[in-house]
This record gives C-alpha cells, sequence and structure tokens, in this order.
C-alpha cells in the first residue's frame, strides 16, 4: 500500500507555563522557572493550570457547566489546535482520538460518606447518601469518552470519535493509530490528544500507590524520587501533507513514524531493549534532538538513560518543568517536537541532566516511557520545503 | 483475496461469549434463540434507596467481593479463553497478534475507600492518599491500563495492549481497530472483545439519576422492551464476547474454520447532545451508510440488522428513523439481543457481532421478546417474540453511544 506523508498543521497546548506556541517557545527557548504549588496538596507538589479563558473556546456557559475542570481543559486545548491549524471550516470530516482518563469525582461528597460509613460499610445507607448526593450531570462529567464528546458538541468535530484509556500507553497509540489511518488514506484531518489535570486528590490517591509520587519541596526531574504531576494538554492537527499542501495550511513539522510497544518489565533492561527495537523502525539513521517522556518514577528512568545514552543527541526532559501529564504528556512533548521544529531550534535545557546542543534541528525524537508499562516513539522531521509556502 | 478497496479480508476465526445467561456461546446463542431473559433482581448488593433493583449481572464463581475492572478482567479472560480455543491459534501463552480490549471506565470503588479511611483513621482524601504509599495491589488494579496489561501478559499477545471506550459503541470500535489493524497490514491476526462488569450500587444510581433505566423492579424479565410501545428505558448487564480476528488468506492457508467475516465499519459522530441523537438522525444514517460504503455493500444487500435497540423511548425512535432513511420501504428485519440480556453496555458491540455471525451461520433470526404491544410509530419488522429462519448473508449491526459515538459493522458470510 502507499502510504501518504503526514503532517502537524496545529498544536494546542497547555501547561502550567501557559497556553499556546508562543508562550511555551518563549518560556522555553529562553529557559525558565518551573510554577509549582507546593502547599495545597503538600507533602505532593503539583504544577497547576494556568488560568483559561474559557469562553473563548467554550462560549456556550450551558456547555462549560456540564463538564469539569479535565473535560473544559482537553475541548480548550483541542480548541487551540483547531485554531492553530486554521481548520474550523475542517471540522465536519475530522477524524478525533482522544487519550483518557476519567473525570473528577464529588470529593467532598466522598468524604462525607467516607466520614459516616467507612466503618460499617452499611450498603443501604451508601445508596440512600449516593442517590440523593450525586449532581444527575456529574455522570457525563466523569465518563473517559466525554471529553472526546465535549469536543465534537463544542468543536463541532465529527468524523469519528476514539478515546483510548490506558495512561502515557494510551496517547501514544492514539497518536500512532491517528498517523497509520491517515498514511492509509482513511481521512485527510484529523485530531489527537490528551489532557490531565494535576490539582485532583482522587489522581494523586491512586498514582501515590505504585513507585509513587515525588514527595516535598519542588526539585529537578532528575532528582525526584517520584513522579510530580503537571496541569497539561496536548492536542495535534495532523493532517495528510497533500491535503495540508492543497489548502496552503502552515506546515509545522512531518511525523515521520510512531511506534508503540509494551514490554512486561520483569527484567532489568526490558524497557530498553523495547525501545531500542523500536528505534530501528522509526529513526534508523539517528536524530538530532531528544525530547523525553521520563515520568520521574525511579525504575524507569534508568531504562530510558541508558537508551537515550546509546542516541548520543542532546535531550530535553519537560516534566521537569512542566511535570508528568499522563495522558496528555506524550501528545503535548510531540508538540513540543514539531514547535522547535518549526523555529528550527532547540528549547534550553530543562533539568540539570540535559546537555548539549542541536545547531542544526531536523530530526527530533520524542519518547515514551510509561510509568508502569509501555514504551513509545515518534520521529518528527522539519518540513520540506517543496509546494508553496 | 482482497476486498473492493484493496484491502485483505477480515476474517473472524474463534468468538466468545458470556451474559446473563450464560457462560460460553453455544449455551448463550440456544436461549437467545429461545427467547429467555438473563434480567433478575440484583442480589450482589443491598437495593434499598435504589429506583432500579434488576440487571442482567454475570455472577461469577467466587466472585461476590470482586470489584468493577476485576469483573471485567475474568469475563475477557473467560471469552479469550473460548474463542483462542476455537480459532486453534498460537500457543498457550501466545497469541500472535495485538490486543484491542474494549471495556469501561475504571475507578477506585467503595470498598477500598473505606479501607483506606478505616486504616487512616481519617475520611479525607489526605488522609486515604498518605495511607495508599505501597499499595501496589490498588494502583495496578485501578490503572486504565492495568486490566489491558495483564490480559496481554496472561495471552501474551502482541505489542501494547489497546483499551478503547466509545460508551455504547465500545465493543464495536474494538472489532472495528481489529479490522483496520489486518487491512492496513500490521497484523495478520489480533483479538478484539468487548467486556463490562459495571454492576454496582454508584454506576446504577448514576444511570437512574439520567434517567435511563427501565424500573420494572415487579417483573425484571420483562423490563428490557426494545421498540415496544411501553418500553421505558434500559436494564444495565454485564458480559464479555472476543472475537479472534485474522488476515483471510492466512487463516485459510493454516487451514483454520472460517466463522464470517467482518466486511465494513462505520463511524459517525454526533455533535448534538451529551446523551441524545440529533433529530436529523444525520449522524447514525452516516455511520449506517458508512458501514455498508467500507463493506462495498448497498442496502438492498442486508438481509438482517442487529439492532442497538436498548428500550429507551428515543434510541429505539432514532433508530427506526435511521432505518428508514437508510433502507427505505424494504427495511429488513431488526431485532435487540437487549431485549433478552439487557444493555451490556462495553461489551454490546462485541457480543451483537458475534450473534450477528451466529445468525448469518445458522440462517435464523433471533427475536425481540417482550413485543406485548407495538408502538404505532414503529413499523419495522422486530421479529417479535418468536425467532425465525432466515437466509441470511449480510447483517448491519449497530452500536450508538453516549457522548454520540456511533459505529456500525457489517459482518457477512465467508465468500463462496
Amino acid at each position: 500500500m502507499n502510504r501518504k506523508s503526514v503532517v502537524i498543521t496545529g498544536i494546542g497546548l497547555v501547561t502550567a507555563l501557559g497556553e499556546g506556541a508562543d508562550a511555551h517557545w518563549d518560556a522555553l527557548s529562553a529557559g525558565t522557572q518551573p510554577v509549582v504549588d507546593e502547599t495545597t496538596y503538600a507533602p505532593w507538589p503539583v504544577h497547576p493550570l494556568p488560568a483559561l479563558a474559557l469562553d473563548k473556546q467554550i462560549p456556550k456557559k450551558g456547555d462549560q457547566r456540564q463538564m469539569e475542570p479535565w473535560q473544559r481543559l482537553g475541548t480548550y486545548a483541542a480548541g487551540l489546535a483547531i485554531d492553530d491549524a486554521d481548520a474550523r471550516g475542517l471540522v465536519e470530516d475530522m477524524h478525533l482520538i482522544v487519550a483518557a482518563g476519567g473525570g473528577e469525582r464529588d470529593l467532598a461528597l466522598d468524604e462525607q460518606v467516607n466520614a459516616e460509613l467507612a466503618e460499617s460499610g452499611d450498603g443501604a445507607r451508601l445508596n440512600e447518601m449516593l442517590a440523593t448526593g450525586l449532581r444527575p450531570t456529574l455522570f457525563l462529567a466523569q465518563l473517559s469518552n466525554l471529553l472526546a464528546g465535549n469536543i465534537s458538541i463544542v468543536h463541532g468535530v465529527t468524523g469519528s470519535s476514539r478515546t483510548f484509556m490506558g495512561e502515557e500507553s494510551a496517547a501514544a497509540d492514539a497518536v500512532r493509530i491517528a498517523h497509520a489511518r491517515l498514511a492509509e488514506g482513511r481521512g485527510e484531518i484529523a485530531l489527537v490528544g490528551g489532557a490531565m489535570t494535576a490539582q485532583r486528590w482522587d489522581l494523586l490517591l491512586l498514582y501515590r500507590g505504585g513507585e509513587g509520587l515525588h514527595q516535598g519541596p519542588y526539585r529537578p526531574l532528575s532528582e525526584r524520587d517520584g513522579m510530580t504531576l503537571g496541569g497539561m494538554a496536548g492536542f495535534l492537527v495532523l493532517e495528510t501533507e497533500e491535503h495540508a499542501r492543497a489548502r496552503g495550511a502552515r506546515i509545522l513539522a512531518q511525523l515521520d513514524a510512531v511506534a508503540s510497544t509494551a514490554a512486561r518489565r520483569t527484567v532489568a533492561g526490558d524497557a530498553t531493549a523495547a525501545a531500542k527495537s523500536l528505534l530501528a523502525a522509526v529513526a534508523p539513521e539517528g536524530v538530532d534532538a531528544v525530547i523525553s517522556g521520563a515520568t520521574g518514577v525511579r525504575g524507569i528512568w534508568g531504562e530510558e538513560q541508558a537508551f537515550l545514552r546509546d542516541l548520543n543527541a542532546p535531550v530535553r526532559h519537560p516534566a521537569s518543568l512542566i511535570g508528568h501529564g499522563v495522558e496528555g504528556a506524550f501528545p503535548a512533548h510531540v508538540a513540543l517536537a514539531a514547535l522547535a521544529l518549526s523555529r528550527g531550534a532547540l528549547f534550553a535545557p530543562m533539568d540539570p541532566a540535559d546537555a548539549g546542543e542541536a545547531p542544526d534541528l531536523r530530526r527530533v525524537l520524542v519518547t515514551g516511557f510509561g510509568q508502569w508499562r509501555g514504551e513509545a516513539l515518534a520521529l518528527l522531521s522539519r518540513p520540506t520545503l517543496t509546494g508553496a509556502e | 483475496m482482497r476486498d473492493h478497496l484493496g484491502r485483505p479480508l477480515v476474517a473472524v476465526t474463534g468468538i466468545g461469549a458470556v451474559t446473563s445467561l450464560g457462560f460460553g456461546v453455544a449455551d448463550n446463542w440456544s436461549r437467545l434463540l429461545a427467547g429467555q431473559s438473563g434480567i433478575r433482581r440484583i442480589t450482589r448488593f443491598p437495593t434499598d434507596h435504589l429506583k432500579t433493583a434488576i440487571a442482567g449481572t454475570v455472577d461469577l464463581p467466587g466472585g461476590e467481593g470482586f470489584t468493577s475492572p476485576v469483573r471485567v478482567e475474568r469475563m475477557a479472560a473467560m471469552v479469550m479463553e473460548e474463542a483462542i480455543a476455537e480459532a486453534a491459534i498460537g500457543a498457550a501463552g501466545n497469541f500472535p497478534g495485538p490486543l484491542f480490549l474494549g471495556m469501561p471506565p475504571v475507578e477506585i470503588e467503595w470498598p477500598v475507600r473505606f479501607d483506606l479511611a478505616r486504616r487512616a483513621h481519617d475520611p479525607s482524601y489526605a488522609g486515604m492518599t498518605k495511607q495508599a504509599e505501597r499499595r501496589a495491589d490498588i494502583y495496578e488494579t485501578y490503572l486504565y491500563g492495568g486490566v489491558g496489561e495483564r490480559l496481554a501478559a496472561r495471552f501474551g499477545t502482541r505489542g501494547a495492549p489497546i483499551s478503547v471506550t466509545t460508551a455504547c459503541a465500545t465493543g464495536a470500535t474494538a472489532i472495528q481497530l481489529g479490522a483496520e489493524a489486518i487491512q492496513r497490514g500490521e497484523c495478520d491476526a489480533c483479538i478484539a472483545l468487548g467486556a463490562d462488569g459495571s454492576v454496582h450500587a454508584e454506576s446504577l444510581i448514576r444511570f437512574s439519576l439520567l434517567s435511563a433505566l427501565s424500573t420494572r423492579d415487579d417483573d425484571p424479565t420483562k423490563a428490557s422492551r426494545p421498540f415496544e410501545k411501553n418500553r421505558a428505558g434500559f436494564v444495565m448487564s454485564e458480559g464479555a464476547a472476543a472475537l479472534v480476528l485474522e488476515n483471510y488468506e492466512t487463516a485459510r492457508a493454516r487451514g483454520a474454520t472460517i466463522l464470517g467475516l467482518v466486511a465494513g465499519a462505520g463511524e459517525r459522530a454526533d455533535n448534538f447532545h451529551r446523551t441524545r441523537s440529533n433529530p436529523d438522525g444525520r449522524a447514525i444514517v452516516g455511520a449506517m451508510r458508512n458501514a455498508l460504503a467500507d463493506a462495498g455493500l448497498e442496502p438492498a444487500d442486508i438481509s438482517y440488522v442487529n439492532a442497538h435497540g436498548t428500550g429507551t423511548p428515543e434510541n429505539d425512535k432514532m433508530e427506526t428513523f435511521g432505518m428508514r432513511a437508510v433502507f427505505g420501504e424494504d427495511a429488513p428485519p431488526i431485532s435487540s439481543n437487549k431485549s433478552m440480556i439487557g444493555h451490556t453496555l462495553s461489551a454490546a458491540g462485541a457480543l451483537e457481532a458475534v450473534f450477528s455471525l451466529l445468525t448469518i451461520r445458522d440462517g435464523r433470526l433471533p427475536p425481540t421478546i417482550n413485543h406485548d404491544e407495538p408502538d404505532p410509530s414503529i413499523t419495522l419488522d422486530v421479529v417479535p417474540n418468536v425467532a425465525r429462519d432466515a437466509a441470511v448473508r449480510h447483517v448491519l449491526s449497530n452500536s450508538f453511544g453516549f457522548g454520540g459515538q456511533n459505529v456500525c459493522l457489517v459482518l457477512s458470510g465467508e465468500p463462496a
């Protein structure tokens, strides 16, 4: 089958550093300090979201009310990407893949129920408290697939709609499959991405149980003993190159290849070997720079560092400045790679472990080493200068 | 052998099913053809203060204390075992292709919250979070990727498992993802499944608060009434179904028995409302037409439709509208498995694909039971109450989800 070239024509990026391409370029190319909230969820620091002018992307108050912060963030960032691609007129046949966790619970109600029922576990009383306490529409704000549903409703994206679940892997596979479908000619334009809000006790509770969250004051990624969550959303508008060129769209970067796998991680070196096997397919000729998806989880940090050593390319670790964004991380990192390629330069170091410069930035590798499972790579390159630019 | 778009044909070589009617494909199919209902009073947890006290639960051996992700994983494993055994592919723990898993969202549930709060002597999230240190059991059970990873490890599937949700269309989306992977040459075999085990008090209350559920508690087997005049909501159910999908040529070459084909799939998202279709029917009509076009078929080629047919007033009205828009006056018979097994949510699209293949194999249309009083606005042949014989070559299977995610599949018999 003849594969079509796929390009990135829009990015929608929100992190603690701000929103949009310019804000991120300005902060990250010059070098910046992280925005951290060390007190609200102490002893666990988080990178909070910036204030969003929701009305700009979600004009109806009724739509805003039907969502909680996670869905609002994702819907907002999806709109930024569509605007960035100048693709408002193309939404009807735009395909959509979202990587999602779940929406917010009613934490006050949960704590009230816990206080009354944790000892007795009284099921009948639990029913009564939930049936009278839960807001009817909260369910829709919690359902994983309703981030995509809201993107369809608010922005009119209706070509198709799929939601992948499974932390970092879900996001990498969302990008991989969106890319593969365009490359094989299933549609001309797609929107793909994910979002996560870090200012949520229910997520801190979940992730605390694994290898853990970094505890105590902010430390750079390479000096953490676990994850520091960062609210973020990354959305990408992908297009076949011929479609983008035919409509005169600005091309930020070419998305050459995306690959994923899941090592069982039962023996040391498993994840490193898995990523190396992907590299042979994704970037056999080497790369000029790497945007690392390192999460902060210690065990997998060493596996990724071993992989990176052999690449011999400058590395940047965004999680050091913006935290780990789980389902939002991989697409946000792909967006950052596209941003760097479009500006023709790599970002300033983000972490004490970041070294090296890339004077001639042509090919950028994005890595994903999931906090528990999942290895993924994406290769982006500077767009070729054929056609009307 | 290639399809009309030059893609490899996608064969189904193994299927597995579990529902409230029973364990295994054979038992389920014979009960469906007999018009039996699996809906009953809930005994898993107290139903005081609940508007709905019935469901199509799957009662797993020793599973009284299981939370949803554990039930999902158990049922998924059962149907994968059955499907892989039938396909006779790979070796134990070494399935030669990827996993596409349709499943519901997961989150920490009440037993865990109560346990953490008790241990912490603190009902707050801060207290529970402190207490969760080194609780890898909680973390791995309630991670979104947990169920898929454990199934992938157990069955030795290849690559990263894909877990997907499109609400009530989830099972169909999983099959579509698998079919696409074969069509684009990523693999020659894969396993696609849908599983759901969400019947617990909070989920029941959430659906109740959306007024989506039947409340006919005194007569459980009569509660699910798709296309019937007195329908008043769906019945929440559990179940799972798996399909081994293969490149038709490589399946034939290894001597596999071909159960049928996934001949096409179509999607259309709705942008009208979170729980309702656009009254113009554009998205569901678009999904049905896209599936036919993807399969290279005309409406007249379809001899039976496996309905989404939830039994909510809204769905069945819109599905009827869509049927008339696509098929006109000559609409084929349509029946709803949900009249017997309830709405298995994330599993529904996969279960209904399995039953569609059996419909083709046996030339027998499963009925829509509880069809006591026809709805004058629904003029379709819904195969009322009793199964009947029919020669069926191509089935359209509809799945329409909350959130506007609509997926239709075309299942076909083996090429002559």
